[in-house]
């Protein structure tokens, strides 16, 4: 791997977000609003429970949580739709880059963009709603782990679903997050599901972590083997993810879709 | 001469249609190819094999004794191209982009690089200028010193100055030569501009529906042919390919 490539993907994101403020608003205002949305709400409902329990470790972490995986998720298919928005496909892959190099690449400019949105979720449910992260321990670490981790999984996949429909794929890809949110189980337990959707459930790695923090937040012990089996669940996806991007891309290179993608030939 | 390029009966078929058809062609060192041909003869299918975005059905590219099938990376590193459908992208500026082309490429002392290029090319007062808002004359400009950045062996040039003024145009095909004589590159050039072809090709390549008709030097080939001049030639080649056909196999 050239490191070189690698970077150059992310410095293209850089040079895009630096200047343009449409670019810069998106990386945190609308999950700074969830989390402003979200804190009055479980303010409100810490107002009928008194000094009995406290939703915002439960429910203000579970929005900041889900809201990171959001952002790593589009970071990587933002940094892809650039590419495709600007036509530059052809310029791209006829040098010598690598597909790794470029997946990588995505991934880089995505750690950039949605630590942004981190950072800036977390001074707001700090400051203005008084989370602590001291509740959740160094489990906080893992959790981020697996949510980083499956928020690159999706991406990529996000990415591979674009380049094989079409540009105006893009409708399949920004709704992925909400479609798996009733299954990773963030605002409720995973038991409150039907027996078929906890299986699906078993299968997404987001589980794991919002059991783990509704656990915590009970005073319960959190079973080290369920977050190594999200971490292990979330690197298979990633890996089934890049197999599934590398076989997109050779069928493109085999139709001729990318000297003609923006025609959607294949959809 | 050696060759940069050696296409050997390359074939690309979409189910029953055949876009190209079994050509064979080389390009040498510090040679200058004309692939000419009309529309939906082939010519960017060719390219774009070449530059490993198509793949080919059969046949084998190499790129410096290098097989594009087998080692992609190493035989793209001495390629690159400028093509009036693949514009730099526009809400980025000349300079950023030349940048971030030149660290895909991997090119040693970039900085520097970059300087030549906006020099050479007439780019400076354009430097921090989004290539969304060049005229096409600059903007070909801007495309053409991103395909020097890596010194290429093999330069792919598909109408390179069709959205240039003639002086302009007259400038860039001296840059072009300059660099087929003086850097010792291989250039494989489409035009529909016949007066282009014979200042600047050795050879030209006469493509008709996915197949080569025609080879030979652009100044003699119309008289080979009975042929006035070389558009008129390729007039001959888009309307009559079966007539030359004929007279090529005898």
């Amino acid at each position: 791997m050239v490191v070189s490539r690698v970077l150059g993907v992310a410095l293209r994101q850089y040079y895009l977000i630096r200047g343009s403020l449409t670019r810069i608003i998106p990386l945190f205002v609308w999950v700074a609003i969830d989390i402003v949305l979200w804190g009055f709400i479980t303010q409100y409902l810490n107002s009928f429970t008194g000094q009995r329990s406290n939703f915002v470790p439960m429910i203000l972490g579970a929005v900041l949580l889900w809201g990171f995986l959001v952002r790593v998720m589009q970071g990587t298919t933002m940094a892809f739709m650039e590419d495709s928005w600007s036509r530059n496909f052809l310029n791209l892959f006829a040098t010598p880059m690598t597909i790794t190099e470029y997946v990588t690449g995505l991934v880089l400019a995505s750690i950039a963009s949605s630590m942004v949105g981190l950072f800036v979720m977390f001074a707001l449910a700090v400051t203005v709603f008084g989370l602590s992260f001291f509740a959740y321990g160094m489990l906080i670490i893992p959790f981020l782990l697996v949510l980083f981790l499956f928020g690159i999984a999706i991406g990529i996949f996000g990415c591979a679903l674009m380049l094989r429909l079409g540009p105006s794929a893009e409708w399949f890809v920004w709704p992925i997050p909400a479609l798996l949110s009733p299954f990773a189980c963030v605002f409720y337990p995973l038991s409150t599901l039907p027996v078929w959707m906890q299986y699906v459930s078993f299968l997404i790695p987001p589980t794991y972590v919002f059991e783990g923090l509704r656990a915590i937040v009970a005073g319960q012990p959190v079973a080290d083997g369920t977050l190594l089996w999200g971490i292990g669940l979330a690197v298979l996806y990633i890996l089934l993810a890049c197999w599934f991007f590398t076989r997109v891309y050779r069928h493109a290179v085999r139709t001729g879709l990318i000297a003609r993608y923006s025609a959607e030939s294949a959809s | 001469m050696s060759s940069v390029l050696s296409v050997s009966d390359l074939r690309k078929a979409y189910r029953s249609t055949v876009a190209v058809d079994g050509i064979s062609f080389s390009v040498g060192i510090g040679e200058i190819v004309g692939l000419l041909g009309p529309n939906g003869a082939g010519k960017t299918t060719t390219i774009n094999m070449i530059l490993s975005v198509l793949s080919p059905t059969s046949g084998a590219i190499t790129i410096d004794g290098i097989n594009t099938a087998t080692h992609r990376t190493r035989a793209l590193e001495r390629t690159n191209f400028s093509a009036v459908y693949a514009p730099l992208p526009g809400n980025m500026t000349v300079a950023e982009n030349l940048r971030f082309f030149g660290m895909l490429y991997a090119v040693k002392d970039l900085s520097k690089r970059i300087d030549v290029l906006i020099a050479q090319f007439d780019l400076e007062r354009f430097r921090n200028t989004k290539c969304g808002v060049l005229s096409s004359g600059e903007q070909t400009r801007a495309c053409l010193a991103k395909a020097m950045l890596n010194q290429p062996t093999l330069l792919l040039l598909d109408e390179p100055t069709a959205s240039l003024d003639p002086s302009k145009a007259q400038e860039i095909r001296e840059i072009v030569r300059k660099l087929a004589t003086q850097h010792r590159c291989g250039i494989l050039w489409t035009s529909h501009n016949m007066y282009e072809v014979e200042s600047v090709c050795d050879r030209v390549l006469f493509m008709s529906k996915g197949k080569i008709l025609l080879e030979g030097n652009p100044r003699t080939l119309p008289q080979e042919y009975g042929k006035e001049t070389l558009e008129e030639l390729f007039i001959t080649v888009a309307r009559e390919p079966l007539t030359l056909e004929e007279n090529h196999g005898r």
